[in-house]
């Protein structure tokens, strides 16, 4: 290609790409660190700062997606849930843009805590990838064109989990990680994003699996199991190194700054060697008394915090894993919570949006706001505002944009 | 001013219906194509676009499109229909779609589709539809119908009209295959004095011959071939766990079919000192072992047919000696209709043969090793054994 071709071409990209830095594009963001920029979300909170609630046409558990002025979530209906949905939201004003339906082709049996509209879907800020439950995985673009779809159960009858099916994808370059991990056909596909068809197909540790996984680095993405966490490139599915020394499998790891926190024997930070993550990483630190629970750990400045099953926030010194004060939280905590470093936002299974200022000593909680609503998600943070959402709403949290912006 | 008339109105009618129809039906078979990880996809999303920007006047088109289709077909469908919908708001083909919705050859979710477009449109035309479909072969057309039926029972019983009530409330029993619905209705019914047969209702097999256990210490008796598997002698005395072990019969004492295997064999002999359950409680039951259930089916004819399972424990399914479904999962939930497994029956006399394993683990929740069985057609209705008695009333 010439030059002034391969200009024209890149300048297309680039004005077809409506990705912005401040889209959240995956469950929990970037390396699944749960960080906003800091100073980026609202610390008081009101009633006002509820920017609107908008009526979801199904129940779901599943993170918000916010790419550019749209807001993506999926939900599920119908007497046996099988009717799913990806539904395209303005984030300026919460109106349904557009809704695409299609037939759950997998069982759609789970647990009564959680839906078939359990994993979040993810973006690569050009389509929006979403799966559900019943392993149903489809693509559409931003303006709800259908691009692909796959029926994972259609294709290998034995991947599903009675109780339901909630690891999220991840889309790296043009794959998209596709964890569907279970008791009994248990693997992670490596899929085409442009077409859907698989470029790998892993065998994975046979066992129920609710974890999520996380890009360390290009090409490179951790999955977690019970038996702890496989590195693996993703342009064919290798493996290149593993932690084997178990994991949770519901609770997921998170990496900031080139260190990876696994809950794994309490968390157990792994350093990836900064010269080539592909190489078997070091052990940091291992705290048992950080103990994960449904929700994932955030990482914060110098500190990881996490949130046990009792509601009780931790915070562990990054550098050594050693507590460094507790708080308790009104609990119980389904969502992992956000964190710019400074603050913690934190919502509660009936709702309550929980603000804690993060000291080196201590933490407080210095603001509430009740939504009155269960909210069972994990947040998503995007243009300064916060994004919940229930088996019947959708909430977006924030101060109004200033004027002129 | 021209006025057109009504024929030509007509005609350009008909121009219209077929130039909006002619691309669908080019359309069409890429979509149909599609099948396994993800064949065809390239190809369907080009057609999808047609079919997404079809005149509204094509729905029907693209509706009788899933007639046949795989599941993954139906869906690029079923997304399709959304994208026409939204671009064309409340100018929808009413009358077509009313016509496709009565005709009950086609496709049961494609009908359910077209009734919702027809309810998004015109819910009290919508409602009124719904009089004519408690058979309806779409299970959850049926399930609205019924849930009419239902209504009206209830306010005759609110008028005090409890013998009428009770009437209706059993002709939306008979009706009903949302299971939910069949099990509110039978309280209900059961409440005013009324009796109903669940089990037969359901088709659940309550009469079976059970034997084991055999081993399945650290899982390996889910991959084990033992005896049963290769052939069925009732009289046989095989080689167990722990000794000698023989079929023996098993009549599930639960309507909904439920064979607790825990109460066929004893548990282990509680240490000294700790309670022992009460009498016909489940008992702490036995731990990394496999047991086998067997039942004869008579088949009036030869037909398609369902097995519907419902199983916490991992299990295999054979049917005549040819397996047909297995599961290697432990303790995750139990559920009528948890598992739609197609078969044929055969004429005549057809073996179901279940393995049951029970794993190793001790926590409060992993104690059951029972499972549910049901056969009937792919809407839920009960298929009977040739000869069966007629439900009490």
């Amino acid at each position: 290609m010439d030059r002034p071709v391969a200009l024209l071409v890149a300048a297309v990209l680039l004005a077809a790409a409506p990705l912005e830095a401040d889209d959240w594009l995956e469950f929990r963001g970037p390396g699944g660190a749960s960080r906003v920029k800091e100073d980026s979300l609202p610390v008081e909170l009101s009633v006002a700062d509820i920017r609107w609630s908008a009526d979801l046409p199904g129940r779901g558990l599943s993170g918000v997606l916010v790419v550019g002025d749209r807001a993506f979530v999926t939900t599920s209906d119908g007497p046996t849930q099988d009717r799913l949905h990806l539904v395209c939201l303005s984030a300026a004003d919460g109106r349904i843009l557009w809704d695409r339906q299609v037939w759950a082709t997998g069982r759609t049996m789970c647990h009564s805590k959680t839906s078939v509209a359990g994993p979040t879907p993810c973006s690569d800020g050009t389509r929006v990838y979403a799966i559900f439950s019943s392993n149903d995985l489809v693509c559409f673009d931003l303006e709800g064109n259908l691009q692909w779809l796959r029926g994972i159960g259609f294709d290998y009858p034995n991947v599903s989990n009675s109780l339901g099916m909630a690891s999220s994808l991840l889309v790296s370059g043009d794959t998209v990680i596709v964890p569907v991990e279970n008791d009994s056909e248990s693997y992670t596909l490596g899929v085409d994003a442009a077409t859907g068809a698989n470029r790998w197909k892993l065998d994975r540790p046979k066992g129920a699996n609710w974890t999520s996984p996380v890009i360390l680095a290009p090409g490179i993405v951790a999955l977690q199991s019970k038996t702890g966490v496989d590195a693996v490139r993703v342009s064919d599915g290798a493996t290149l190194w593993s932690y084997a020394e178990g994991a949770d499998t519901v609770s997921s790891s998170a990496l900031a700054d080139g260190v990876l926190y696994v809950p794994s024997n309490g968390v157990t930070a792994l350093r990836l060697d900064p010269a080539d993550p592909t190489k078997q990483p070091t052990q940091v630190w291992r705290e048992n008394t950080l103990a994960p629970s449904t929700a994932s750990c955030v990482v914060g400045a110098d500190a990881v915090y996490c949130i046990n099953g009792a509601g009780v926030l931790t915070a562990g010194d990054r550098a050594t894993g050693k507590r460094r004060w507790q708080l308790r939280l009104q609990g119980p905590f389904s969502g992992t919570p956000l964190t710019d470093g400074r603050h913690l936002w934190a919502v509660n299974e009936a709702g309550l949006v929980q603000v804690v200022e993060l000291g080196d000593k201590e933490g407080s909680v210095v603001a509430t706001l009740d939504l009155g609503d269960e909210i069972l998600c994990s947040p998503a943070a995007a243009s300064g505002a916060l994004y919940v959402r229930s088996n019947t709403k959708l909430h977006k949290i924030g101060r109004p944009a200033p004027a002129g912006k | 001013m021209i006025r057109p008339s009504a024929a030509a109105c007509a005609a350009l009618l008909i121009l219209v219906t077929r130039l909006s129809a002619a691309p669908v039906a080019e359309a069409l078979p890429a979509i149909l194509a599609v099948d396994h990880e993800g064949k065809g996809n390239a190809a369907a999303a080009r057609a999808w676009q047609v079919l997404a920007t079809a005149d509204a006047d094509a729905l029907p088109e693209i509706l009788a499109g899933m007639d046949g289709a795989n599941p993954l077909a139906a869906n690029w469908l079923r997304a399709a229909v959304d994208a026409v919908v939204a671009r064309h708001g409340g100018r929808l083909p009413l009358e077509a779609l009313v016509r496709f919705l009565g005709e009950t050859e086609h496709d049961p979710r494609a009908r359910r589709l077209a009734f919702d477009l027809v309810k998004g449109a015109d819910p009290a035309r919508a409602e009124a539809l719904l009089e004519g479909m408690v058979e309806d072969p779409s299970v959850e057309l049926r399930r609205d119908a019924v849930a009419k039926v239902v209504a009206a029972a209830e306010a005759m019983q609110a008028a005090g009209k409890t013998d009428e009530a009770l009437a209706a409330y059993r002709r939306a029993f008979d009706a009903s295959r949302n299971v939910e619905q069949i099990q509110s209705l039978a309280a209900t019914i059961r409440g005013l004095g009324g009796t109903v047969d669940v089990t037969r209702h359901f088709g659940f097999l309550r009469g079976w011959q059970v034997i084991g256990p055999f081993d399945n210490t650290g899982g390996k008796g889910f991959a084990a071939v033992y005896p049963p598997e290769r052939g069925i002698d009732p009289a046989a005395t095989l080689d167990g766990k722990e000794g000698k072990v023989s079929w023996q019969p098993v009549e599930s004492a639960d309507e909904y079919g439920v064979v607790n295997v825990n109460l066929v064999y004893p548990p282990p002999v509680p240490p000294e000192g700790e309670a022992k359950p009460a009498e016909g409680e489940p008992k702490e039951g036995l731990k990394g072992v496999v047991a086998y259930a067997v039942t004869e089916f008579d088949a009036a004819e030869a037909r398609p047919a369902e097995l519907r399972l419902g199983c916490k424990n991992a299990w295999k399914i054979w049917l005549n000696g040819a397996p047909v479904f297995e599961r290697e999962e432990y303790h995750r939930g139990m559920e009528i209709d948890q598992y739609r497994l197609p078969v044929t029956l055969r004429q005549g006399p057809n073996t179901i043969l279940v393995k049951l394993c029970q794993d190793e683990q001790r926590r409060p929740w992993t104690t059951e090793w029972e499972f549910q069985l049901r056969v009937c057609d792919e809407v839920g209705t009960a298929i009977h054994p040739a000869g069966a008695a007629e439900p009490a009333r």
